[in-house]
Parts: structure tokens; sequence; C-alpha cells
């Protein structure tokens, strides 16, 4: 622990020394997704609502994807840009250091203009639960945060798991941003709204469903969704680092195997 | 400390099928075959041979990146592929092409960032980078960010940081690269110096062979895999050194006598405005008897005899080896 926050410190005080291109990048992070936001409160403004679900719903959403995506792009960059570390040749001298593979990762990379992104979707994030169409009780406060905490979970998972993929191939892997930027566009709206087929695939092969829109079921009142368990649906989502987690150990092995 | 036996590895390698979009073959390449070596404590070895020989993928091995295909190697009673994270506290990797220093930082906190990587106790840490500080003379650059360093200083720095967690080994790969001719002195000075007060085993890849002649008494030589030759730089030189150089400055017409002197054991290498190099085939011929002629026929101003250099050794064993 006390490493990883010397690499984060390292991290912040080494982007600080480019103070414009920094501070600049975060500005772009900041607005980029906020047009992405302001379209979709114009949407509800013209149409109401969107099946059942009010704008506020809707931003709470946004929040909770934002905000896991945000976290994951600021320390778990370094899996999102994992082949530059292979290609680079950096990959070897992390495994000559007597530490965690995983916790090197980690600390090969951060970006804090991500701070930009983090900043946006909290203010969207503060007003949907100020704005809420439904009354707050403690238990739907707990059910909120497993959300993030959740979509963290997944988000990581999914830039372990294509991390993986550079130990085989360097380039082609634009395929993965499907996954990754794909998944947090469509995880912004409650999966309801789509095509059964999409459905399936958010809830079983990427399980976005579980802090989604199966927890908003149970925010909402919807009802057949009022038990409590339903707020403690998005630690699933957790578990979705364990099979990533074999995957990528499986590619560090065959790395070891192969060398390229 | 370092036992390695019939160690081999082999890739595969797809090769695209001619002709085909989409065929492709697997062809199975021997980076490694059956070496064997052993280093003691405190040796300082050239590890060399040409591009593609294996050299990196010894290093490798031994460092713990790779697993082998067949073969043993322990490395202080460890075997690096099973024990890493034990292995690689005993070792120090230099890497001369890439870097382990923050590029935007000053050298001081990669040196910390270390401390924390390798756990060493604060005690033990201080008193190793001062010994670094004073040894390589890093007094004044710990303060600045490494991009403002030059190529020579950042090395300096490379090795301490190499070094700081104390290992019984050092990996040199290539440390003089890219560095002008008193940079690398300094660095093979240091390098000789922190060895022997340290006690480090030091393992040197270079394709500078004046790194081996000022630091390695000893030399394996590697070639397609496998070891061509193992033990000291003087008896290398001893076996392959046929022939010796001479230069020789003078003034008289000397064509008929060099044109003689080719078909009798001498090849000319250069000669214009009165200067000439040629080397001597010592198993054809005598030094003392080429001057000899050289002198009776032409006004010799001035004259000298060369050994080659250790690279001219090695080419023509390259050669000879048809590596």
């Amino acid at each position: 622990m006390k490493l990883l926050w010397r690499y984060t410190v390292y991290h912040f005080r080494s982007q600080l020394e480019y103070r414009v291109s920094f501070w600049l990048t975060t500005l772009g992070q900041f607005l980029v997704p906020f047009v992405s936001f302001a379209g979709m409160a114009l949407l509800f403004r013209q149409f109401g609502t969107l099946e059942q679900w009010t704008l506020s719903d809707v931003a709470l959403l946004y929040g909770v994807t934002q905000l896991a995506f945000a976290f994951n792009e600021l320390f778990i960059r370094g899996f999102d840009s994992f082949s530059s570390l292979v290609v680079s040749g950096e990959f070897d001298r992390l495994l000559v250091r007597p530490r965690n593979m995983v916790l090197q990762v980690l600390g090969s990379k951060q970006d804090f203009t991500r701070f930009g992104r983090l900043v946006q979707s909290t203010i969207v994030f503060v007003w949907a639960i100020a704005n809420a169409s439904f009354q707050w009780t403690f238990l739907k406060g707990v059910c909120l945060a497993l959300m993030v905490f959740g979509g963290m979970g997944i988000f990581a998972a999914l830039f372990m798991g294509f991390a993986t993929l550079s130990f085989w191939t360097i380039k082609g892997l634009e395929v993965v941003n499907l996954f990754t930027d794909g998944g947090r566009e469509m995880a912004q709206y409650p999966l309801t709204i789509y095509p059964k087929a999409i459905q399936r695939f958010f809830t079983f092969a990427v399980p976005f469903f579980v802090v989604n829109a199966l927890p908003l079921f149970f925010l909402t009142d919807v009802p057949g969704y009022e038990a409590a368990i339903y707020a403690f649906v998005p630690l699933i989502g957790f578990l979705a680092l364990v099979p990533a987690y074999f995957i990528w150990n499986y590619g560090v092995r065959h790395y070891q195997s192969t060398g390229s | 400390m370092i036992e390695i036996e019939d160690l081999s590895k082999a890739f595969q390698v797809a090769r695209k099928k001619e002709g085909t979009w989409f065929g492709r073959t697997w062809e199975t390449v021997r980076a490694l075959e059956e070496m064997t070596f052993s280093v003691g404590r405190g040796e300082i070895v050239g590890y060399i041979g040409p591009n593609g020989a294996g050299k990196s993928t010894t290093i490798k091995i031994m460092s713990g990146i790779l697993v082998p295909t067949s073969g043993r190697c322990e490395i202080m009673g460890l075997t690096p592929w099973k024990d890493r994270v034990a292995h690689v506290r005993n070792i120090g990797v230099v890497f001369g092409q890439r870097t382990q220093l923050w590029w935007d930082l000053p050298v001081s906190d990669s040196f910390l960032l270390l401390k924390d990587i390798y756990r060493i106790p604060e005690n033990s840490f201080r008193e190793q980078l001062e010994w670094l500080v004073e040894a390589l003379g890093l007094e004044a650059l710990l303060t600045f960010p490494v991009r403002q360093l030059s190529l020579g200083q950042r090395m300096r720095c490379e090795l301490a940081a190499a070094l700081l967690h104390r290992p019984s080994i050092l990996f040199l790969d290539e440390p003089t690269i890219g560095l002008d001719a008193v940079s690398k002195i300094a660095v093979r000075k240091i390098v000789k110096k922190v060895c022997a007060e340290q006690q480090v085993t030091v393992l040197l890849t270079t394709h500078d062979m004046n790194d081996i002649e000022a630091l390695a008494e000893r030399v394996i030589l590697i070639g397609k895999g496998r070891k061509l030759y193992d033990g000291g730089l003087n008896a290398l030189k001893a076996r392959y050194v046929h022939t010796k150089r001479i230069t020789a400055e003078y003034a008289g017409e000397g064509e008929a006598l060099l044109s003689a002197l080719e078909s009798a054991g001498c090849r000319l290498i250069s000669s214009d405005a009165g200067r000439l190099t040629m080397d001597v085939d010592l198993e054809v011929t005598g030094v003392a008897e080429v001057i000899q002629r050289l002198t009776s026929h032409l006004n010799i101003s001035d004259i000298s005899v060369d050994a080659p250099a250790i690279d001219d050794v090695i080419v023509r064993l390259y050669e000879e080896l048809a590596l």
C-alpha cells in the first residue's frame, strides 16, 4: 500500500512537470463527457421519460458508470495501456523485481488528467442524488455505493482481461474498446431499453446488468424488486475480477515461456 | 554462484505460407542449445556473441523473465523461474537501452522508490546509497530530473539503482552502448571498483570489445545458441591471433615489393601517399623478415607493429566458425 501510494505521488508529480498540457487535458476530460450528458438532458427535456425512467434515474446510472470508469482510467491505467509496457520491454523490468506483478502494473501508469472526468461525473452524480425520483433510505445509499464499486470491479476486470491479449498480439486491439468504451456508453442508460440480445450480453458476458438495471429497480421501488438482497447485487461485479485475474496469470506464464 | 547445465530454449515462430492469405507454418527456433557453464563468486565474465546468438535469451532465463524449455539453472541455490521473487532480490539488472529511473523526477526519488520496492531497511539503504554516491560520483546529480542528465551521467545512476539492494549478482546488458569515449572509461572503472569492493559477480554482455578487455578476465563466446569458447581472454587471443599488423611510412617505389610480399603471407590493407598498412600471417612468415625486406628496399621513416584488437579477433572468429 505504501508502495502504491509512492507510485501515485510520483505519477502526479511527473505529470505536473508539464503543467499547461496537464491542465488542458484535464479540462478536456471534464468537458467531453459533459457534452454527452448535456445531450442526454436535452433529449429528456423534449421527451420527458425513457420507458419508465426519468432524467434523474438515468443521470444516476450515468454518474455511477462514469465514476467507475474514470476511477479505472486514473488508477488502473497500467492495464489499460498495458500493450505499451510489453512493447517497450518495460514488462521485463517488472519481472526482475521482487514484487507482485499486478501491483507493479498498477504502479506503472496512472493518469491524473482523468481527474477532469472524475469531477464531472461527481457533479452529475450529486445532482442525480439530490433530484432523485424516489425516497432515499439507508439501504438505498449502501446500494448506490456498491453500484459504483461494482462498476469499478467490472471495468477493472475488463481492462485486466484485455491487457492479457497484449501477450499474444500487439496490434488490432481496437476491438477491446468495444467492451470498455462501448460498455461505458451503453451502461450510462438503463440496460432495459436495449434489445434482449444486448441485455443478455451485458448480463452474462460482461455483467454490467448487476450494477445497472437490477439495482436501479431496487432504488426506484419497482414492484418485485423491493427485497434487500437486490441492494447487494452490485457486489457480483467484483466477482468479474476473479476470472480476469486467472486469465491475466495465464498470460504472464505464457509470456515467460515464449518471450516475444 | 551460477550453475547452468544443458539449458535449452526453443521458440515457436509463425511463418506465413507463401501464396496463401491465412496459411501459417510453425517453425522452431532454437535460441539456446544445451548451454552449460558456471560462474564463481566475484568473477566478471564477458558473455559475447553476434546478434541473435542467444545472449539475451540466457540473461532473461537467468533473471527469471523466461522459462527455459529444458535444462537446469541454479543461481545461489534458487531456480529463477520457480522462485522468481526470492531470486530477483539477489540480482541487479542494467539494460543499457532502457532506463529504470523516472524521467521527470530527481534521481533521488527513483532511488527512494526502489527502496520501497525492495523493502530495503532504512540503515542499509542510507549506508549503501552513501557508498554508491561516493564511488560513482553522484553527489551533484541526485537533485536533477533524469531527463536533464547526459547519457553517461544517467548510466552511472542506473548502475547505482541496480546496486541499491546489494545484489550478489549483476547482469549488465550493453552498459556502455551509445556512450562517448570518456563516459565509457568512467563506467568501466566504476564497474570494476564496485565488483572488487562489494564482491559482486558480474555477467556482462556487450558488443564493445574494449569493455571486455577492460573488465573481464574470462569470456564465454556463444553462437547460434551454443557455447563456442569459455576461458581466459588472453588464451582466446593466443588461439586465434595469427597475424600482426605492420604500419610503415616510407619513400620510394614499393609496388613490386608489395606484390612480392603479398604472395609471401602478407595482406595489404592500405597503401597510399607513402604510408602502408599490412597484416602479416605468422604461420607463413615472420615479422622480422618482413621488416627486413621492407627496410632493404624502401626508405622507411617510421614503422610500428601491433597485435590486432580483440574486435578483429572476434570478427575473424565469427568468420571461421561461420556464424
